[in-house]
């Protein structure tokens, strides 16, 4: 593809999955999913444990490899690409938010060197810099200059969460794979970091896929909505569509679910 | 003589065995810096003293080898004098101490002072030859980011080091990364060593018995220390002069010699130190010819020496 060419795709969708489908052995990872993801949109997928939401995050980010379908990303084949382009392109332009903060951060690492290590594993070499940048996104994402230096298992859990989020963000991606990314905060710590994170899908233009059972996270963060059932897309549509009007029985019964204080 | 009882093969090991090693330090050298999987073999002396070095000695010694043997430098430590009396019985080759006339030359944890030359093989023992392994605890996917050339990871080490100490305080087993592709623990030789490795006409050979792996780096092979572009590496000993030949520019061990504070710089490479002081170079405390070590040992307090007290 020419540099023209790419381009002339800016109102393409940044990522476009079709068809995708996963299965452990007989069953079902998940089945026959296609949407497209526009550049800067936010995407939530919702559903009950085992729907597939998961299976299906890990597919699009490379993790897990996928039996069908195809996702292109900028107009690429991902599933196509050799490990060394798909793991850089792990480091750069995407990122991935775990729900348990010690799977994405190095726990025996300063917050500081967690922040760095995406920076240098592009190539910077430039310590002053790399701490300046470090300390910039601590403060970015409300954590105390003066805990560059600490290890995460000094941190709070929601601190952890942020710090994991600084060092997705550091290397300006385009793409953020997000994965309950508010599971296990209390409500008060859980409202701070969705705050935080919607001021940094918005100041940056993030394209985000966030994968959460939590409504409340998704009424907040997302624009469009996909709800999964047993591997199935079962609705998808405008976020506060879909919450207000849901359509499916499905989608019926888990808006109901919510419970109201 | 008699024949022993016991009727080894020459250097120990058996000839297949030599053979599949060699084949490892062919491959080793083929690739330098990549570590090559071998069959390490059980050999009559713990792991952690030097098991890999010895099979990768073995397999390099041929009869007319002169072999050398230091263990920090020195060769009259128990390390260094076990393997060097191994290979006197098993190989029956003659040994040196003197490192221009080895040709064969295993070490643990140095590079010997005197500059080496083509035609000699430095042998080292490695206890762990995964640079990464601190850092990623999984094998699996310390190969992958030796296969991937994702070594971004090494320099959050060095970070690390800035951030807690201001400055990189690795001293020894610093990383170097060979012919611009692999990153490689170079054993724990101090980084003072380090830019020894490069552009070095010997052909220098790493074994690491327990881990199973043998690297090589060969002739004249380009070995960078890692670094940051406000950090450089720094090849650091301590800032003194040998106290027994006086030398400026070695690496030093510190000996304490009493329990008043009282203590002593001596270069770690006894050949090197003795050298010197058989050519009439001696140190503030060097008046009488004796090792360093029988010089350390008679202070009161530590152990009466053989040659008396000064």
């Amino acid at each position: 593809m020419t540099a023209m060419e790419r381009i002339a795709m800016t109102d393409q969708p940044l990522l476009r999955v079709d068809g995708l489908t996963k299965r452990y052995g007989p069953r079902i990872g998940c089945l026959d999913v296609s949407f497209d993801l526009y550049p800067g949109e936010v995407l939530g997928i919702v559903g009950e444990s085992g729907s597939g939401k998961s299976t299906l995050l890990s597919c699009l980010a490379g993790h897990l490899q996928p039996d069908l379908g195809r996702v292109a990303y900028d107009g690429r084949d991902v599933l196509a690409m050799s490990e060394t382009e798909r793991r850089r392109l792990g480091r750069t332009d995407w990122a991935y938010v775990h729900q348990n903060p010690r799977d994405g951060l190095r726990m025996g690492v300063s917050a500081g060197g967690n922040v760095g290590e995406r920076l240098m594993a592009i190539g910077a070499r430039h310590y002053g810099e790399i701490r300046d940048k470090a300390q910039d996104w601590l403060a970015r994402v409300e954590i105390a200059a003066d805990r560059i230096d600490d290890r995460p298992s000094a941190f709070s859990g929601g601190m952890q969460q942020r710090l994991q989020i600084a060092r997705n963000l550091v290397t300006a991606p385009r793409l953020v794979f997000m994965d309950e990314p508010t599971g296990g905060l209390d409500v008060s710590v859980q409202a701070r970091l969705l705050d935080l994170l919607r001021g940094l899908v918005r100041d940056l233009g993030l394209s985000v896929i966030i994968v959460t059972h939590d409504l409340a996270v998704v009424r907040l963060l997302a624009h469009r909505l996909m709800v999964m059932k047993s591997g199935r897309v079962v609705e998808q549509g405008l976020t506060d569509q879909v919450l207000d009007d849901p359509q499916h029985a499905y989608s019926q019964l888990l808006v109901s679910s919510v419970l109201q204080v | 003589m008699t024949a022993p009882a016991i009727a080894y093969n020459f250097a120990y090991l058996d000839e297949q065995t030599k053979r599949m090693i060699r084949r490892a330090i062919l491959k080793g050298i083929a690739v330098p810096g990549y570590q090559v999987p071998f069959a390490s073999r059980e050999m009559p002396m713990p792991y952690g003293w030097g098991t890999g070095g010895v099979q990768v000695t073995a397999a390099c010694l041929v009869p007319e080898d002169r072999l050398k043997v230091i263990d920090q430098g020195a060769d009259d430590t128990t390390n260094a004098v076990s393997i060097r009396r191994f290979f006197q019985r098993t190989a029956g080759v003659a040994v040196t101490e003197a490192t221009a006339d080895a040709t064969v030359i295993q070490t643990r944890h140095r590079i010997p002072e005197t500059p080496l030359t083509e035609g000699q093989i430095l042998v080292y023992q490695v206890p762990i030859p995964e640079p990464l392994r601190f850092l990623e605890p999984r094998e699996t996917e310390t190969r992958k980011m030796h296969e991937l050339e994702e070594y971004g990871l090494m320099h959050v080490k060095l970070y690390e080091d800035i951030a807690r100490h201001g400055q990189i305080a690795t001293a020894y087993a610093y990383p170097v990364r060979v012919e611009g592709r692999y990153v490689m623990d170079p054993s724990p030789i101090p980084k003072f060593d380090n830019p020894k490795l490069t552009a070095n006409p010997a052909i220098q050979l790493f074994g690491a018995g327990r881990e199973q792996r043998i690297y090589a780096l060969p002739p004249y092979a380009e070995v960078v220390s890692l670094d940051f572009e406000d950090h450089p590496f720094q090849a650091t000993k301590a800032a003194h002069d040998c106290d027994l030949c006086g030398a400026k520019v070695s690496y030093l061990d510190e000996v304490i010699t009493d329990d008043a504070g009282g203590r002593m710089f001596v270069c770690s490479d006894t050949d090197f130190c003795a050298g010197r002081r058989a050519r009439g170079l001696i140190g503030r405390l060097g008046g009488d010819q004796k090792s360093s070590k029988t010089f350390a040992n008679s202070f009161q307090g530590i152990w009466p020496g053989t040659e008396g007290a000064p």
